[in-house]
């Protein structure tokens, strides 16, 4: 790819998984529109990275904030053929102790976040005939996961989402493809007590857990030409744990 | 041009289909050939041409030219 011709759109793109991929979309030729809430995280790894990292400080959950900065991304750089739905948050508690707001935060986020999101960017993909969007789905959808009944709803829910747009957007040449990362040594899974990380890996066939490059190497695949041909698939890139 | 030639030529192009079968009453979907998809693509494209917004649910109800053409003449598009 001619670098600077392509703009993609990743979501929680300041740290973790989100900020891996878009280092290796960038090694791709990817111009990112790096979208998150962390302002100075953003900052900080524009200054790392250079001008094809730029920086949009956006709240995946407000339509307001999504719309418009959509727009922005849209006026400000090439044009836009790649989404990453990365944002996530969880609010882990077993049902009996979880509350209705840890529920709504969390579908909020995750599954309504990547609605709105994927809403205003198809219509600029409807225009050019031309798309890809991965939605970061997650092992626990697959298998499930005690203790995360509302993460595992809304990344189940990413995979329902991905599989009807990969049906509805195909007539236009809009690809949409899922990843589900095992346990990934990230902010969100480093807040777990170490010796239950210790425990997911010993149930991970290849003995380790994964790193954000793991996850960015197939988003990379999902998102560029190397993939045209793969639509509506969901990818587990969790060294075995859910086969 | 008129406000039916400029929304006949958004039709042509989008559809591919002749000025002349781009009656009034034409139904996009039934007579024009268009998908679910199509539609929604030339509601973008009128409200890109007219400068306005169409939301979803008055979008629903135009089915056919006839029904955009009085749907803009309400919404101060002017001739
Ligand atoms: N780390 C793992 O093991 C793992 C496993 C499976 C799936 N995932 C998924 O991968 C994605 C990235 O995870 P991570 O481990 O990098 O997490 P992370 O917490 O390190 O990063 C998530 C990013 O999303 C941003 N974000 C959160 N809410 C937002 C909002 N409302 N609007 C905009 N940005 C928002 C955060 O600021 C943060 O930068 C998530 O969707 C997560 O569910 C992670």
């Amino acid at each position: 790819m001619t670098p600077g011709t392509r703009t993609a759109i990743v979501t929680g793109a300041a740290r973790g998984i989100g900020l891996a991929v878009s280092e290796r979309l960038i090694a791709d030729g990817w111009t990112i529109a790096a979208c998150d809430m962390l302002e100075d995280r953003l900052r900080e790894e524009a200054a790392r990275l250079g001008d094809s990292y730029r920086p949009y400080r956006l709240d995946v959950t407000s339509e307001n904030d999504v719309n418009t900065v959509c727009e922005r991304i849209a006026e400000e750089n090439p044009p836009v053929l790649g989404l990453v739905n990365n944002a996530g948050v969880t609010r882990d508690s077993l049902l009996m102790r979880m509350d209705a707001e840890a529920w709504d935060l969390v579908l909020k986020v995750n599954l309504t976040g990547a609605f709105l999101m994927t809403k205003a960017v198809s219509r600029q993909m409807m225009r050019r005939r031309a798309g890809s969007i991965v939605n970061l789905s997650s092992v626990v959808a697959l298998v499930g996961s005690a203790g995360q009944a509302n993460y595992a709803a809304s990344k189940g829910g990413l995979i329902g989402f991905t599989k009807s747009l990969a049906r509805e957007l195909a007539s236009r040449n809009i690809r949409v493809n899922a990843i589900a990362p095992g346990f990934i040594e990230t902010e969100m899974t480093l807040s777990l007590p170490e010796e239950v990380r210790k425990g997911y890996a010993e149930r991970i066939p290849l003995g380790r857990m994964g790193k954000p490059s793991d996850i960015a190497e197939v988003t990379a695949f999902l998102l560029g030409d190397a993939s045209s041909y793969v639509n509506g698939i969901v990818i587990p890139v969790d060294g075995g744990l859910s086969t | 041009m008129s406000l039916e030639n400029r929304v006949t030529e958004i039709i042509v192009n989008k559809l591919g289909v002749r000025a002349e079968e781009v009656s009034a009453e034409a139904n996009f979907q039934t007579d024009l050939g268009a998908d679910s998809l199509d539609l929604v693509e030339l509601m973008m494209d009128f409200e890109d041409s007219f400068k306005l917004k169409i939301s979803d649910e008055d979008s629903s109800s135009l089915k056919s030219v006839g029904d955009v053409i009085k749907y803009l003449k309400a919404h101060g598009v002017e001739e």
